[in-house]
């Protein structure tokens, strides 16, 4: 019983702090708004047992990229959109295919449901620490290293894009 | 359920400690930094002026709660809640001493106020989210020296959680050396067991150099106070705040020294052990005995650390801005690194040499 409450009130701050993020005119408040949705994910990995899932949530999300996030917006000085931009053909194509990724979407989680299946929380324990660890370091070790290489490819790259042109 | 009644307890207990050890640690800043400057301090209200901070929380309350009008309403009254919030949930994983009572039955006998199996990720997810307070209320005040106050907040806690994450890692790696590669030893009573013998700060002495300079950075404190660099900033991130508002942030901060205090005990001092406590047969001693050992050593060891914060405070002058990134990030994080390699191969070599035959 708890647990349903709980999950009812996650999702619905999750969902309300999405929406807030995409409607927030004032880049704060959608920044903040997307700082509530992790919290609410975190809970809810939280009431599936995942307590190192949910404890990264905060930590790696809200606490350091969110950060950045605001320390950016703070720092340009990101004043209120006066108002929303015209709905052009690109933003016609990026609904349509929005709307045919939540249908998919739905239909996957109808057909999840429909078959009586126990959620995966209930098999494993995949959200403690050493499982994880385990997989990363076992069966998952190549994809893992290979991100690490991507996300240092994508962080020279910005550091060549910022920098001044002094000597080359 | 008996579990949760004897939590809610633990709860209100430490919520009234936390709170009066801040008001507390003001008494005893404005003491020593009275002292070293060859002062008296605080002497009037009641004997050694021990009344000082009610007479000062009384002055706070009923002074005038100005907002300005240019700021963010609804982020200016929630930047002092979510400072002291965020201080005071951390505690919630520190176990304060181990015995075996009906009230400590339900957390493995710490007594501790939940037993989670990821505590020592708790403390740093907490940690990360504090740096909000700080941020919100620079950029709600809609004022030039606030704001950047803000901003030089969040820059330093990037920079210096990194470092002190590393130096956590290498505590978490000798804790499961002591339990012979066995996994899951991430809460902090497990840390604290694995001292029992040795304390981490024997064992592992360049990680608690960098957790305690990192656990001043967290704090804001001297000499890395540049969020509220009175000569550079007026009053930094508080400048727009009065009365009540400005003491919650201020308590954030007492209570942001009591918690680094504690952290740095349970992750370096033994928390709870006491020296000897094999010699002199401590686990013999009737439970009440115990727990007043471990909360004994437990206090002893915070209002040590406690002290050396406003010792510090009061002798060492601020960083300059760039020597406070250049610290981070050119000699902390490359410390804390090296450090987390040599722990790592020496404890991969103690389970190889000691503990491979089982």
């Amino acid at each position: 019983m708890v647990e349903i409450i709980l999950f009812w009130l996650f999702s619905i701050l999750g969902i309300a702090g999405a929406v807030g993020l995409i409607f927030n005119r004032n880049p704060i408040y959608a920044a903040l708004s997307l700082i509530i949705n992790f919290f609410s994910i975190a809970g809810l990995y939280l009431s599936l047992r995942a307590e190192f899932l949910a404890v990264i949530q905060i930590l790696v999300y809200a606490g350091a990229i969110m950060v950045l996030f605001l320390f950016v917006i703070m720092l340009l000085n990101l004043q209120t959109e006066e108002k929303a931009e015209k709905f052009d053909a690109k933003r016609g194509i990026a609904f349509l295919f929005g709307l045919a990724f939540a249908a998919e979407m739905i239909y996957a989680l109808r057909s999840f449901a429909s078959e009586g299946q126990t959620p995966l929380a209930a098999q494993f324990d995949y959200g403690q620490v050493e499982p994880i660890g385990r997989s990363l370091m076992t069966s998952f070790l190549f994809p893992f290293e290979m991100i690490s290489v991507v996300l240092l490819a994508a962080l020279i790259g910005a550091i060549v894009v910022a920098r001044k042109h002094t000597y080359t | 359920m008996a579990y949760v009644g004897y939590s809610l307890i633990l709860i209100l207990l430490v919520l009234a400690f936390l709170i009066l050890g801040a008001a507390y640690s003001v008494w005893l800043e404005r003491k020593v930094s009275a002292r070293m400057q060859q002062r008296k301090g605080p002497n009037r209200v009641g004997p050694f002026g021990l009344l000082q901070p009610l007479a000062d929380v009384l002055k706070l309350l009923i002074k005038e709660d100005i907002v300005p009008s240019a700021a963010d309403k609804p982020t200016h009254f929630i930047a002092p809640v979510i400072a002291v919030t965020v201080a005071l949930i951390t505690l919630a994983v520190t176990p304060f001493a181990k015995v075996a009572m009906p009230f400590t039955e339900g957390t493995g006998g710490w007594l501790v106020i939940a037993n989670v199996n990821i505590g020592i990720l708790y403390v740093l997810a907490v940690t990360s989210i504090s740096v909000y307070g700080v941020t919100l209320a620079g950029w709600s005040s809609n004022s030039k020296y606030p704001l950047l106050g803000g901003l030089r907040s969040s820059a330093q806690m990037i920079s210096y959680e990194l470092a002190m994450g590393l130096a956590v890692v290498s505590v978490v790696l000798l804790t499961n050396a002591r339990f012979s590669g066995e996994s899951g030893y991430l809460t902090p009573g497990a840390i604290v067991e694995a001292q029992r013998g040795a304390w981490n700060i024997f064992v592992n002495p360049i990680g608690f150099f960098v957790f305690v300079v990192c656990a001043f950075a967290e704090a804001n404190r001297a000499p890395f106070d540049l969020v509220e660099a009175e000569q550079e900033l007026v009053g930094g991130f508080h400048t727009e705040y009065s009365s009540m508002k400005f003491a919650l942030f201020f308590l954030a901060e007492y209570i942001h020294i009591i918690v680094g205090s504690t952290m740095i005990t349970t992750l370096f001092l033994g928390g709870y052990l006491g020296p000897f406590e094999g010699l002199i047969g401590v686990a013999a001693w009737p439970a009440w005995a115990q727990v007043l050992w471990g909360l004994g050593w437990f206090s002893v060891k915070t209002v040590f650390f406690v002290f050396t914060f406003v010792w510090v405070r009061w002798t060492l002058p601020r960083f300059k801005y760039n020597q406070l990134m250049d610290f981070g990030w050119k000699r902390f994080l490359p410390i804390s690194l090296a450090n987390l390699m040599i722990i790592a191969a020496g404890v991969a070599l103690y389970i190889a040499y000691f503990s491979g035959q089982a």
